[in-house]
């Protein structure tokens, strides 16, 4: 039974993450896997190369109270499903107890090099969940772009220069992309909506088959943003409609956390350093191809919202 | 280098079968401001136990909530999110 | 049941190589298979997708989207406890590269049969021995099917070795593409009693499970890695006694012997080849004829590529005065090709050696004839009687 919960309060209260990582100050990404694994306590977690692998298990330590796969690096999905294919084989042959296997990967792992073998899980119907928690660009090898990187965005790879004032191109749609894979369940999560976040952790755990989660993961280091800020720059991303919140559920569409009128886009930018080249006058046709990326999306997932609900 | 395990000591496949022993390393050196919790205007709301990257916030049964300074990295994220501003980031000094 | 003629516990059958793989991965009770599609290994996975849609096979087909995701899911089904098997070729396993040494390195023992095919460009289907050659220091055990018989009983061989609680290695098992894979040839399958009995369901350590957690694959920085590597160079050579263990068991059960190497004339050879997979047969034939003549040649074919049955080699070539070191496979800019340079450092600490000579032939699956075969012991024995390398490295059988 999928319990879903009103208040934080009603967290469980174990921690199966422990302290002693060597993420950075103010990172993103254990306030996902705390919630995840209070949401699922029974996880098999595999884990693609990235910030979240190295920084959780340096040898001889590990932060994990739950069994944990590392392989390698775009092979998170592919290696979950061959976990998830042995339990559920020997189950029937064995009789052991089958476990649920989540799979953690970055946006580039995820986005880029892991997207063939992420499709081909999905497309198998493996029973498994898989979250992307997306920072935006290549952070465990210093700040590079990745195809989840969102237009204007300075990198290492896509640098505020002169002429190119940071990456031209816009950010791929996961969600659609694992949509169209006809899974059942697919939402986004963001850590400053802690009790949505958890709800929709529990939900995907819940559907028998792959699902997936998009997580917006603060990075100061990457973004230049002051440590302190992280949550408060994820909720300004949902205000903004940077980082719509919402799922596809068997089909349908549902804002879970509605923004009628949006914050200006700028309190969001102006708070991390790779976006502040944005706010100069000459790059203002840049920040307008994002504002207008963020305006399309909007919109399109209104219509989406509107067109999945009248036929379903 | 001496304290290290050598080649003969070690599992097989680079295993490590002790769950969760990264409490040993603690990350609490990192800090160069420290979080304090006035108590007295803590209302147990847990967002700040819920937001923790580390987690360094111990919740009690009661809800109360405790910094684990062993862990802090002192992000300030506790401070920062804090509803009723209970919780002051104190400098460590040098 | 295989459909053939009953010789007490065996059965007498006609398969290809690529059937007879399946037929012996079937008799092994694997649990999950996940493989993708690739000339000249396709009907292996093929076969093994009709046993389990048929019912034959209780096992669990991932049909994955590449061979990189294929060896990726073997590895964690391998963790979980599960009996896992995988099958490529050349630019198959060259996807999977990458992989390879994270299976052996985390010691997963999963069995793959490798239909050995040329390397592209250009692009062929057909045998050489570059795939094998292009990752033999990954840690992964190799053997050499030299036909059907060897290809069949080498894959149970397998499980049983990788399985082991001394070895805990993946396991190739070469069989030469299109040779080997579609060539039918007779051979004795075992009843399945006989199989289970030498390969009950496999013990797992250290599997993943919910109740004891723990974590596999970790970064290993400066601190560590170097004793990790030490810790699987120390395992990897000490599986060797379990190998020929498990291989001399195998002999009693099937009658058929197994070793690491084979040797034919070489109880008085002055000239020798040394050969890997199908090549083997006609070089005897060859020897044989020469031998007829009064010519004393001789043939040692290799089974066991990995670990390098170093010291077996050497007992037999060392009093030989010349030896042909025959390679399906170039090194670009290396001393010679693969097998030469293994046999060539295998023999270098011998007082007395051969001289050696290496001969490149049969790539991207030219005909290894009887006339490159009688041309490399001509090759050899006049190396032997002059006592002076002519050329070190020929090409056979190219225009």
């Amino acid at each position: 039974m999928v319990t879903q919960i009103k208040t934080v309060k009603e967290l469980p209260r174990e921690e199966l993450f422990a302290p002693g990582h060597r993420l950075c100050a103010g990172c993103g990404v254990p306030v996902l896997v705390r919630m995840v694994l209070k949401a699922i306590p029974n996880a098999v977690i595999v884990n693609a190369t990235g910030c979240l692998e190295v920084a959780t298990t340096i040898f001889p330590y590990t932060s994990w109270r739950v069994p944990w796969v590392h392989n390698a690096f775009e092979n998170a999905a592919a290696t979950a499903a061959g976990i998830e294919a042995a339990f559920r084989i020997l189950e029937k042959k064995r009789g052991i107890k089958r476990p649920k296997v989540v799979a953690f990967g970055g946006d580039g792992g995820t986005f880029d090099i892991g997207i063939q073998a992420l499709s081909g899980a999905l497309e198998r119907g493996h029973d498994m969940l898989y979250i992307c928690y997306d920072n935006e660009a290549y952070m465990n090898t210093g700040i590079q772009r990745s195809g989840a990187t969102p237009r204007g965005a300075a990198t290492t790879t896509s640098p505020a220069g002169k002429v190119i004032p940071g990456k031209l191109e816009r950010k791929k749609n996961l969600i659609e992309i694992a949509v169209a894979h006809g899974i059942k369940y697919a939402a986004t999560l963001n850590p400053a909506y802690p009790v949505d976040m958890y709800n929709k952790i529990v939900k995907a755990a819940s559907v028998e088959g792959p699902t997936l989660l998009h997580y917006f993961c603060p990075c100061p280091t990457g973004w230049r943003s002051d440590v302190d800020k992280s949550i408060e720059i994820a909720r300004l991303a949902v205000l903004t409609r940077v980082w719509p919140l919402y799922e596809n559920d068997n089909g349908v569409y549902r804002i879970t956390v509605p923004v009628k009128t949006p914050r200006p886009v700028e309190e969001y930018l102006k708070m991390q350093g790779r976006f502040r080249h944005l706010l100069a006058p000459e790059n203002k046709w840049l920040l307008d191809q994002l504002k207008q990326d963020i305006e399309e999306n909007w919109n399109r997932l209104l219509k989406l919202v509107e067109l999945s609900q009248k036929s379903s | 280098m001496s304290s290290l395990l050598s080649w003969r000591d070690l599992g097989i496949g680079c295993v490590i079968s002790e769950p969760g022993n990264s409490v040993q390393y603690k990350t609490g050196d990192w800090r160069a401001h420290r979080p304090v919790i006035d108590q007295t205007k803590c209302i147990k709301c847990l967002l700040c136990w819920v937001y923790c990257p580390e987690p360094a916030i111990t919740r009690h049964n009661d809800d109360r909530v405790e910094i684990n300074y062993d862990y802090c990295k002192g992000c300030g994220i506790c401070a920062n999110e804090c509803p009723v501003k209970a919780i002051k980031m104190v400098s460590e000094g040098v | 049941m295989a459909v053939g003629v009953q010789v007490g516990r065996q059965t007498r059958v006609g398969m290809s190589g690529n059937e007879a793989v399946a037929y012996a991965v079937k008799q092994s009770n694997v649990d999950v298979v996940a493989a993708y599609p690739i000339t000249p290994q396709t009907i292996i996975v093929e076969r093994i997708a009709e046993y389990v849609n048929n019912g034959e096979l209780n096992a669990a087909c991932v049909a994955v989207e590449s061979e990189h995701s294929a060896l990726s899911a073997c590895i964690g089904a391998s963790l979980t406890g599960a009996r896992v098997f995988t099958a490529t070729s050349s630019q198959g396993l060259a996807l999977m590269w990458e992989i390879l040494w994270i299976a052996s390195a985390m010691r997963t023992p999963i069995v793959m049969a490798l239909a050995n095919r040329a390397l592209s460009a250009p692009i062929n289907i057909h045998c050489s021995h570059d795939d094998a050659y292009a990752v033999r220091d990954a840690g992964w055990i190799q053997f050499f099917a030299e036909d059907v018989q060897e290809a069949y009983d080498l894959t149970i061989q397998a499980f049983r070795i990788a399985e082991d609680e001394r070895v805990l290695f993946p396991v190739i098992v070469n069989l030469d593409g299109f040779i080997l894979s579609h060539g039918v040839e007779a051979l004795y399958v075992l009843d399945d009693e006989s199989v289970n009995a030498f390969l009950p369901p496999r013990k797992p350590i250290n599997t993943i499970d919910v109740e004891k957690p723990m974590t596999y694959g970790p970064l290993v920085l400066y601190d560590y890695y170097m004793e990790f590597k030490r810790a699987q160079a120390e395992a990897f050579n000490n599986s060797y006694p379990a190998i020929l263990g498990i291989l001399q068991e195998y002999s009693k059960l099937s009658g058929r012997n197994y070793a690491p190497i084979k040797t034919y004339g070489m109880e008085d050879a002055e000239a020798a080849l040394v050969v890997l997979g199908s090549s083997a047969g006609t070089a005897r034939f060859v020897a044989r004829r020469l031998r007829e003549q009064g010519k004393k040649v001789g043939v040692v074919s290799l089974t066991l590529y990995r670990p390098f049955p170093r010291d077996e080699l050497a007992r037999v070539l060392r009093r030989v005065k010349s030896v042909v070191v025959m390679d399906r496979s170039y090194s670009f800019g290396s001393p010679g090709a693969q097998l030469f340079m293994d046999v060539a450092s295998a023999l270098y600490d011998e007082k007395e050696r051969p001289l050696l000579v290496n001969a490149v032939y049969g790539l991207g699956g030219r005909d290894f004839t009887a006339e490159q075969a009688e041309m490399a012991f001509r090759i050899a024995l006049e190396t032997a009687r002059s006592g002076e390398v002519k050329e070190r490295q020929v090409w056979l059988g190219v225009r």
